[in-house]
Formats: C-alpha cells, structure tokens, sequence
C-alpha cells in the first residue's frame, strides 16, 4: 500500500512537471472544445436569406407593414428596379432569391446552385404568398373555418452543437490520455531502467500498474471538471439534464478502458515513438468513427456499424444520454457494460505482455 | 563463514557473443568482493545475472540460500543494487528520488535525507535528476541503493565518473558498510580501488575468469621485477653499468633512468654509495600489471 502510494506520488509529480503531457491531455482537447464551439456557436441561428425586390412587390409591402419584426428575422430584403441585374446577384450567389409582382402573379428567380437556401427562401416568399391569398379569402367569406399551421423546432434544444460537442470531445480527450498516459508511462520507464529498478524493490506489478490507474482516474476526472466548466459559459452555452452526474461513473470507466489499450500499447513497443505512432494509430481513427467529431446520426451508415466496434462510440454514447438526452442513470448500464468487459479483456492481454526490461 | 553467493557454471548467449561463457564463484558473507575486467568482459552479464536481473542460459546462481530468478520477493528487501548507467524516476528531485525509493523498501524520510548527506547531496536536494551532473548522479544512484540497508550490496562501477574526492568518501563508506558485516560485491576498472577495498578479487576477460584471489597473491603470483627510478644525468654511462652489473636491465629516456630487477636491495645499494637517489622510485608489481599481464594490452571493442 506504501510503495503503490508512493509510486503514485511519483508518477503524478513526473505528470505535472511534464508540460507538453499536461497540453495535450487538458488544453488541446479544450482548444477543440473552444473552436467547434465557436464555428458551430449556437448552431440554431441560421442567418436571414437575402431577397432581392424588383420594383414594388405588394405582398412583401403589406407583410412588411402588418409585422416588420416578423419579416426581418425571415428575410433580408433590398430593393432594386434592374430586372437583369437582380438575376445576376441571383445566378452569382449573391442575393438567395429575386421577386417581382404583376398584378395577380408573382414571380420568383432563384438559382439551384445553393439548393437548401433557395429552397428556404422560396418556401418563406410562398408562404407569405399563400397567406396574403387567405386573408383576402376570409375577407370574400367571412366565418370560413381555416386550417393554421404553427411549428415548434425541437431538436434545437437537444443537439445544439455544444450538447454533444462537450461529451463527444471529452470521450477523445480521455482516450487520449487514458491511452498515451498508459503507454508512455511503460515505455519511458522502461527505457529509462526505472521499471528495472523498480523491480529489484519489493513491489509488485499490481502496484505499478494501480499508480497508473490511480492517475489516469484523477486525470480524467480533472478533464471532465475543466470541460464542463468552460462548456458552461454562457458564451458556449451548454445545458446539463438532471442526471449529468451519471457522467462520472462514465468517465472513470471509459478512462479503464483506453488506459487497458495504454498498457497494451506500451507493452508491445519498445521505443516511446512507436508508442505516440501506435497510439495514435487507434485513436483517430475510433474518435472519427465514434461521434466525438461529429454526431454519429449524421455519419454515413457503414460508419455507423463500424463504430459498434470502437469503445469509444460506449463511452461518448453513455454520456450523451445521461448529460444532454435527459435519460436516467439506467440508460448508461448497457454501453458501461460493454466498455467493462472491453477493459478486463484487453487488461488481461496487456498483463500478459508486461515486460520489465526490453532484454 | 557462511556463503553469501555461490554461482556454478553460469553462461549466457546473446547470438553469437558468448557474454558470460562458464562462470563460478563463491562469495562469503561479510566479504568484499571485486570484479575486474576490461570493457566486454561479461562483469555486467554476471552481475544481473546473480542480481536475478537476467536469466541464465544454463548454469546454478543461489543467492542468500535462494535463486534469484525467476523475481523473488522474498530476497529484495535483502540486497541492494546500483545499477551501471542511473535509473531514476523522470523529473523528481534528488531528495524525491531518495524518498521514493525508500518508500518502496518501508523505509521513512529520514534515513533517506540521512543518505543523501552521507553521499554529499544535501545542497542538491532540490535538483531534478535529468539536471544533476554525471558523479552526482551516480553518487545519488548509489544512496538509492543502500538506502534500505541490505545486507548484500552490488555495485557495478560505483565510482566510474567520481572526482577523487568523492571516490575516496565512497570508498569510506564502502569500507564502512562492510564493517559493519554486510557483503560487498563491486565491479571496477580501478586497480588502486579494488586493490585497497577488495579482500578477494576475481579477474574476467570473454565471459570466463580467469583468477581469484586476494589482491596481495594475486600480485605475489605474478613473480613481476621490481622498477627502480632516479632521476636521470646524475650517473655517469660507467657508473650505470657497475650499478646494473648483470642483476638489472636499463633504460633511459632522458628524465628518468629505470632498473629493472630481481635483486632489488643490490641496486638500491650501490645506488645509495653512489649518493644519487634524487627522485627515487621503487614500483613493486601491482594489481595492474597482473589484469595487463592476464588479459593484454590490446583494446577490447
Ligand atoms: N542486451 C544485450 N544484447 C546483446 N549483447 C549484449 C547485451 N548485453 C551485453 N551484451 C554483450 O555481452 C558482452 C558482455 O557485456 P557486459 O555488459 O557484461 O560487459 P562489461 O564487462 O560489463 O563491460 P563494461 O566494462 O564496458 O561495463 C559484450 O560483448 C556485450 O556486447
Ligand atoms: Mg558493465
């Protein structure tokens, strides 16, 4: 118990006199973090679609004068009376959609080069259209009952990008460091003869191995508090559903997991370079496959049956259900489970490849 | 006495490089023991071999009435090991070094600020390792080492780097240690060293040795004249040859005039009645010219 305390004791005061470990396992994943965050912001707002009005455009004019908020937020309106010169701005990606109005009929130019904003843009002007046609419907009837459409955008709330970039990019920066810190730490002791040393001392392997389970759990608990908090501002915006804390439990298990791949990786190579390329190596490819980029609904459906083999894919999925989807602490227990088995199996494989000496 | 360490017939391969070809050797406890041997000799192969560091290919090691290999528990609280080349935790300092091994040994923070005194490293107690020079270094790989108080200590070229300071306060503390009954094994390019520690050394050359004895018979063994030394100018050409006459051989280069010689007490003699015993030497054989005369003067690779 003494020597794995203070095998322990070392081995985090080695990681905090470590700069470059200490970037790369708290501040580069954070600096994710900070841009996705920042590129994808509040995700929801999308900007109003610029609408170029050639001449006067009644239906416009009178929407515009009922609800000018109303409009605004829907459209960027300028107004032009060059015909040909709308088009252009139109056809050259400049204005989304032209509109012109002759009496009964009114027209729209757009152009098929950026399909969802023009399909937006066209969609809002039909409405307004379509609405200038009921009013003057009701006015012909009076007391005709008519069908109204109100919508309510809901994934919004759930999938801002900050709800699953925080968990996503916190499964990575704790594979990363579960994986790198493990490996590392094998190989550079035993090309430095620490483990040599270590053992002609009375202490087991359990000890040695446990230091660095030790660590890699306070690590990650570090980094899931550092994410959490910057999360949070108000800038990035991240709300928690009530059983966030569930995360926790998530956390320590994930990081058991990658520090097995970790011990697995530092026992079969012999240099810490082979070690960072081989970690590496795993890595990528599961945070690309496992949704901590992006949301594994939006990936290609191969990559979707591809990422049931990456415990990465347990790990981020466990802790979106518990800290974005709102779902209770159950939900996590399928994915825990499968990332327990995944750590005991390679566990047991990196024990019986542990190495003291590479002679 | 008992025996401390009894190694039968020990070898080990490494592809063709028969490192260790053919080892025994008995060391009784409470004894210092020296192993010397040129650079490639196997003394390493042998160390961690008896250390349990390394499995033999064939061949018996008994260490404290037990075997070494596969790692046994049970005997590492008993030995102590510096190995050659440092091997430390990254990045901790001196004192967190010490500290930590002792620890591992159940052995509290004061005996370890205690050694890193003894091996003169109180005003580095701070240093981080990677910034402590090479003796210092070596100095601090040693108090590891002994900081549990074995009973049985191994030192591979403790005092390869040492200034002569420091390798005199560690030969102290060597000899100390082994006052007090502990067993000593060291390894040591220095003859000086191991002539003035050792009560038996063992001389190793291509993975076999190839004697042990005490230093005194190993040199009594070697039967090797005696150099007399003066200095040169003060004897006439006739004078040099009535001293040689037939007992010495002569040479001369200019500085020092050398007899070489059986019948010491003759030469010195008639040099003395000559009255020209200015920078006067007598070498008698030493552990060196035994090591020269047993493994040669050609470099090792
Ligand atoms: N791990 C190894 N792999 C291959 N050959 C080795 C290994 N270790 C030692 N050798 C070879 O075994 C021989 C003995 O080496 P050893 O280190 O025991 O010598 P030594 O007597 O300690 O030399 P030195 O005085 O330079 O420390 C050398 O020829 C060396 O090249
Ligand atoms: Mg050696």
């Amino acid at each position: 118990m003494k020597s794995y305390l203070s095998l322990s004791r070392a081995m985090l005061i080695g990681l905090f006199r470590d700069k470059t470990t200490l970037f790369f396992t708290l501040l580069f994943p954070l600096m994710f973090l900070v841009i996705f965050g920042a590129i994808f912001g509040g995700g929801s707002d999308t900007k109003p679609g610029k609408v170029i009005e050639i001449g006067d455009v009644a239906v416009l004019d009178n929407m515009a004068k009922a609800d000018p908020d109303a409009l605004k937020d829907l459209l960027e309106i300028t107004k032009s009376s060059d015909e040909a010169d709308a088009k252009q701005q139109v056809a050259s990606g400049d204005a989304a959609a032209a509109i012109k109005q002759d009496g009964q009929t009114v027209t729209i130019y757009y152009s098929a080069a950026d399909r969802t904003q023009a399909g937006i843009v066209t969609g809002i002007l039909s409405g307004i259209v379509e609405n200038t046609n009921l009013e003057m419907l009701k006015a012909a009837a009076p007391g005709t009952p008519t069908i109204a459409v109100t919508t309510d955008q809901v994934e919004d709330k759930a999938l801002k990008p900050i709800q699953y970039l925080t968990p996503g990019l916190l499964g990575w920066a704790i594979s990363m460091s579960g994986v790198f810190g493990a490996a590392m730490t094998l190989v550079t002791w035993r090309q430095k003869k620490t483990l040599r040393r270590i053992r002609l001392a009375p202490v087991s392997v359990g000890a040695v191995v446990g230091a660095r389970v030790g660590n890699t759990l306070l690590l990650a608990l570090i980094q899931m508090t550092v994410f959490l908090l910057v999360a949070s501002l108000p800038f990035f915006g991240l709300t928690l559903t009530a059983f966030w804390w569930m995360a926790i439990p998530c956390v320590l298990i994930g990081a058991l997991a990658f520090l097995a791949i970790g011990l697995l990786v530092g026992a079969v190579s012999k240099t810490s370079e082979s070690a960072s390329g081989l970690a590496n190596l795993i890595i990528l490819p599961l945070a690309f496959t496992s949704g901590s980029f992006f949301p594994l609904s939006q990936m290609p459906d191969w990559m979707q049956k591809i990422s049931y083999v990456s415990p990465l894919r347990y790990l981020n999925e466990a802790m979106l259900d518990v800290m974005v989807r709102g779902e209770g602490p159950a939900a996590v227990l399928p994915n825990l489970g499968v990332l327990v088995v995944f750590g005991i199996v390679v566990g047991f494989i990196a024990t019986r490849l542990f190495r003291w000496d590479d002679v | 006495m008992s025996v401390s360490i009894r190694v039968t017939d020990v070898r080990k391969s490494y592809g063709d490089v028969r490192a260790v070809d053919g080892v025994s050797f008995e060391v009784n406890s409470g004894e210092f023991f020296g192993i010397l041997g040129p650079n490639g000799a196997g003394k390493t192969t042998t160390l961690e071999i008896v250390e349990g560091l390394r499995q033999s290919d064939t061949g018996g090691v008994e260490l404290l009435g037990e075997s070494p290999w596969p790692r046994n528990p049970k005997l590492l609280p008993r030995i102590g090991v510096q190995l050659q080349g440092t091997a430390f935790f990254e990045r901790l300092t001196a004192r967190e070094q010490l500290h930590t091994f002792g620890s591992l040994y159940g052995v509290g923070p004061k005996r370890a600020d205690e050694m890193l005194e003894l091996v003169g490293l109180t005003e580095k107690a701070g240093t981080r390792v990677e910034k402590l020079s090479g003796g210092q270094a070596q100095r601090l790989s040693i108090a590891c080492a002994l900081v549990h108080d074995p009973e049985l200590v191994f030192l591979d070229e403790p005092t390869a780097a040492l200034d002569p300071q420091a390798r005199r306060n560690l030969w102290d503390l060597l000899r100390a240690i082994n006052e007090t009954g502990r067993t000593v094994v060291l390894t040591t390019h220095y003859m000086d060293e191991a002539e003035l520690l050792c009560d038996r050394v063992a001389i190793m050359d291509h993975g076999k040795i190839l004697k042990i004895d005490t230093p005194a018979a190993l040199v009594r063994g070697l039967d090797a004249p005696t150099r007399i030394s003066v200095d040169s100018g003060n004897l006439s050409a006739a004078d040099v040859t009535r001293v040689a006459d037939g007992v010495a051989e002569v040479a001369d280069d200019g500085a020092i005039l050398t007899f070489t010689t059986r019948d010491p007490s003759t030469v010195l003699t008639a040099l003395a009645e000559a009255r020209v015993l200015n920078g006067l030497q007598v070498r008698g054989a030493t552990l060196e010219d035994v090591f020269l005369e047993l493994t040669g003067r050609e470099y090792r690779a």
